[in-house]
């Protein structure tokens, strides 16, 4: 039996998530030969700590009931520097100003040795490649696989099943909120205004939509592909971005009425990187409704290979992070 | 240039090989044949849709060659624009003057706009439009298409297009 020692730096809707399958697949693990042992997790209030391995069940109890897993003061830097373990999961928020702390602890992870696994966008789409040469040169594995299109699983597809292949574009729904409100206007032929507050009150969108809706965070997971496929440095600030708050119902109907439905679309050819709304023909693969993600990579070899899945969701998103901790277990790259 | 043309043949047997072998003497490049078999016309012939490309100063021969071997030929078309797009337009549309932003593509020579739907749904509130657009060719309508972009950038209208389907 193989013993992985992990923490999971954050503590939110995909922390929680991790604890949950990590629960869940452990005769799965067991029966790999892999004995995964969580031995702290730290949220924004302080960190918990068991080197014997943290018993999950109660963890998430402690968290539903206080809000927070903390028994000591400490915060995730502090738990990757002082603690030894192996593998560092890291699902703070995702900050794309500066990186915040999701690129702190990914940096102090390389610095100890750590292998990383993260969901949290905002390092990658601003220091994308000095993320990955710091990890390379200190001889640790850096996934990300979580970051893009939650459980649709576009990188590990390119760069596992499809090697080999010359990637020549790629293009995509890369945010399920955007989705949901413009497949919802065109069936309730509503505005952009209405669907929006029918999202929010789902819990789809955010309060302050702003980074859905402005394509922002399309563009985020656009850089993230784009850089480890095309082996770009950009950042989200090189994408031309469109976002959906001027379409109309109006629009979506005339366009229907010819064969087509309004996506928001993330691309990247020849280089150029670009999101924004467009002209889908109906039955095409890219047309998938609700919240779903879709990625359509097109390849020398193979042609054009489509892939779709859930963008979003807690188990979701887990479920990218748990197939990366698995490949960084049997050292697969 | 590209020439689609309607023809009626005899129902015999041999009557298509007819049809096309001037076609080919003339170097010309046969695109498309939509031969009719099961349908007939009044006339008792079998009606045939051919699209084919050939130098212009070739096509009064071929017409004649054709007529000379019992083939009718009920239609010449010259096929101008190959190819065809759509785009949205949402904004201030009509306010913007759409006239003017019709004029910039059918000025060019190569590009024309041959089809508008509009929608309005209130007064100050911002209008959609579908827009059809036909070129020359390909490199033609991404400049058109890039001409359009330019002037609703200026108007500040969203010009929403298609994917592209077609992978270079």
């Amino acid at each position: 039996m193989k013993q992985v020692r992990i923490s999971i730096i954050g503590f939110g809707s995909v922390g929680q998530g991790v604890a949950e399958v990590l629960m869940k697949k452990q005769d799965y693990l067991t029966k790999m030969g892999l004995d995964i042992k969580v031995i702290a997790i730290s949220d924004s209030k302080g960190s918990f700590i068991n080197q014997n391995g943290i018993d999950l069940n109660s963890a998430l109890e402690q968290k539903r009931q206080k809000g927070t897993v903390a028994n000591v003061q400490k915060t995730g830097v502090e738990i990757i520097n002082e603690i030894e373990h192996d593998v560092v999961i890291e699902t703070t928020p995702t900050n794309i100003e500066d990186g915040g702390v999701g690129l702190e602890n990914m940096l102090a992870s390389f610095e100890n040795g750590r292998h990383v696994i993260t969901s949290n966008k905002g390092p990658l789409a601003l220091k994308y490649k000095y993320l990955v040469d710091t990890a390379n040169l200190s001889g640790c594995k850096f996934k990300f696989e979580a970051t893009v299109g939650g459980a649709m699983p576009i990188i590990n597809l390119i760069k596992g099943v499809l090697a080999g292949n010359d990637i020549l574009s790629i293009q995509g729904i890369l945010n399920g909120t955007c989705n949901y409100i413009l497949t919802r206007m065109l069936e309730e032929e509503a505005s952009y205004e209405q669907m929006l507050a029918e999202a929010q009150e789902r819990g789809i969108a955010e309060t302050d939509p702003t980074y859905d809706v402005e394509g922002i965070d399309a563009a985020c997971k656009l850089v993230i592909l784009a850089n480890s496929v095309f082996d770009m440095d950009s950042t989200y600030k090189d994408v031309d971005s469109v976002g959906i708050t001027k379409i109309t119902p109006e629009s979506m109907l005339l366009a229907y009425n010819d064969g087509y439905v309004t996506k928001l679309i993330g691309e990247v050819r020849n280089g150029k990187l670009s999101v924004g709304p467009r002209l889908v023909p109906v039955g095409h693969p890219l047309s998938v409704g609700d919240t779903l993600n879709v990625a359509s990579v097109q390849t020398d070899l193979a042609g054009p290979v489509t892939i779709t899945g859930r963008g979003a969701g807690s188990i979701e998103t887990a479920s990218a992070i748990l197939s990366d901790l698995i490949a960084i277990c049997n050292n697969d790259n | 240039m590209r020439v689609s043309m309607d023809l009626e043949l005899k129902d015999i047997p041999g009557q298509l090989l007819l049809a096309l072998q001037p076609i080919s003497d003339l170097k010309g490049n046969l695109i498309s044949v939509v031969h009719h078999h099961e349908k007939h016309t009044p006339r008792g012939t079998i009606p045939v849709q051919i699209v084919f490309e050939i130098d212009s100063e070739k096509l009064d021969n071929l017409i004649s060659r054709l007529e000379d071997s019992g083939v009718s030929v009920v239609r010449v078309g010259e096929e101008r624009f190959l190819e065809h797009c759509a785009v949205i337009i949402i904004g201030h549309i009509v306010h913007t003057n759409i006239q003017d932003t019709i004029d910039k593509i059918d000025s060019t020579g190569f590009a024309e706009v041959v089809g508008l739907t509009l929608s309005m749904p209130r007064v100050n509130q911002p209008s959609s439009a579908f827009l059809k657009i036909d070129a020359t060719g390909k490199k033609e309508l991404n400049e058109a298409l890039s001409l359009l972009k330019n002037v609703a950038n200026k108007k500040d209208l969203l010009v929403i297009e298609p994917i592209e389907t077609q992978f270079i």
